[in-house]
């Protein structure tokens, strides 16, 4: 028999980013928790950027699939703990690959910020998710989104998405 | 309560004015790169300040929204930096217009952030929970924000004549407006006696570090400051603000409770 909380997972399971529709809501992290509360069924999602416009797409595919498949429930946003890339599940870094997005790297070991600055930017190479060359350049901070940085392969000369460690 | 309101209005109106600042290059930035990161950079920076007038209005209860903090309230209500209202130019006299300098803009973003990186970071340990939170969040978009306009900055020094002597006048005419963020305010004082706040004057030696470092980097000469210490963040602000909240809530204000 399947139990309301799994019936609402399942539910949920196809709903995907607004920007990015190849990845769910789940591979990205969004989607942090479905539990029993003390007034019935909670959803648990968490921001990415603060200015993220599609967060309110979001709450709202949420809201509207859990009522379409019959499941009252509460949508809770939580900030903490802060939503991080490292949450990306693989499946989900591989399907950003494979839309022309590179995938991001873990996020590096927490340096203080004089030390973060001081680094180099581009001290990691982002290999081309078009041709796996990592002969690639960063052009800007930002791409088209702020979770994104704009890049330029070398050999097949394609510009790309990077996926920001966040 | 109030000390907390007082402080997270605070950090809100930064975000806020300096996320409408840096917006006004949305179709006018020197290169489409440029304008699409300025953009962002305001996106981060207006959804910060969405945070925290959401908690202040939490705090504040009643009929108190985030709207009504960002579009209903005047000049002296604010409480952000001097430093951030301040037009993209150099000095003019009055409310005279210029032509739009985008290393004024690059200039301030780079001041601006370095604090910010310091100061979000320190909140995470903030006893409001709520703040930490926000803080926490805040500190991974900040970083981006400082990492873009350092270099930048360190182009234009290190770069033509013409940039240095932008990028340099920027430095001399901005650089004065730093010595607000080391005067504490009344509301400061407090949120730092309630745990809340953090005193900015222990980031200052990262902050010398960071803007030295960059300087050094970028050819530029760090001005000496002294003179008058601006008062923003008591509400006392220079002449631009008006305009810019004039700009910024006129719409709001039209169209009272207006949804789209």
């Amino acid at each position: 028999m399947t139990t309301t909380i799994e019936a609402a997972w399942s539910a949920l399971e196809q709903l995907t980013d607004p920007e990015i529709p190849v990845i769910s809501l789940r591979e990205l992290g969004i989607l942090r928790d479905v539990r029993h509360g003390p007034d019935g069924l909670e959803v648990v999602i968490t921001p990415t950027y603060s200015g993220c416009p599609a967060m309110g797409q979001i709450e709202d595919d949420v809201r509207s699939t859990l009522e379409t498949a019959g499941i009252p429930a509460r949508v809770i946003t939580q900030l903490a703990p802060a939503w991080t890339t490292d949450w990306m599940s693989e499946s989900g870094k591989e399907k950003l690959r494979a839309y022309g997005i590179a995938p991001p790297h873990e996020t590096p070991a927490r340096h203080n910020v004089v030390r973060f600055i001081a680094k180099p930017a581009q001290a990691e190479t982002v290999p081309c998710p078009h041709c796996g060359s990592a002969n690639t350049v960063e052009s800007s901070h930002f791409g088209s989104t702020a979770c994104k940085a704009l890049y330029k392969c070398q050999d097949c000369q394609e510009p790309f998405d990077y996926f920001k460690p966040y | 309560m109030s000390a907390a309101t007082d402080y997270l209005l605070h950090l809100a109106d930064n975000a806020l004015v300096l996320g409408q600042r840096n917006a006004e290059w949305c179709g006018h930035g020197p290169i489409l790169e440029e304008d699409i990161a300025l953009a962002n950079v305001s996106l981060d920076l207006i959804g910060q300040a969405r945070l925290l007038y959401q908690l202040v209005a939490t705090l504040k209860g009643g009929d108190c929204t985030e709207d009504k903090l960002a579009y209903f309230r005047d000049t002296h209500e604010f409480r952000n930096y001097t430093l951030l209202e301040l037009p993209h130019r150099g000095p003019l006299s009055g409310y005279a217009q210029g032509d739009l300098d985008y290393s004024t803009t690059i200039v301030r973003n780079f001041l601006y952030s370095a604090l910010m990186a310091l100061l979000w970071e320190a909140l995470e340990k903030s006893a409001n929970a709520d703040l930490a939170a926000i803080a926490a969040k805040s500190q991974k978009e900040v970083r981006y924000h400082l990492r873009h306009a350092r270099d930048w900055l360190v182009r234009f020094g290190d770069g033509t004549d013409e940039s240095h002597a932008r990028a340099q006048a920027s430095l001399d005419h901005l650089f004065a407006y730093t010595q607000e963020f080391w005067a504490h305010s009344p509301a400061e004082a407090a949120a730092i006696e309630a745990g809340i706040g953090v005193d900015v004057r222990t980031l200052q030696a990262d902050w010398d570090a960071i803007v030295d470092a960059a300087l050094a980097e970028a050819t530029l000469v760090r001005p000496a400051v002294g003179g008058y210490v601006t008062l923003g963040k008591q509400g006392i602000h220079s002449e631009h603000l008006g305009f810019l909240l004039a700009e910024m809530q006129s719409l709001a204000r039209a169209h009272p409770n207006g949804a789209w």
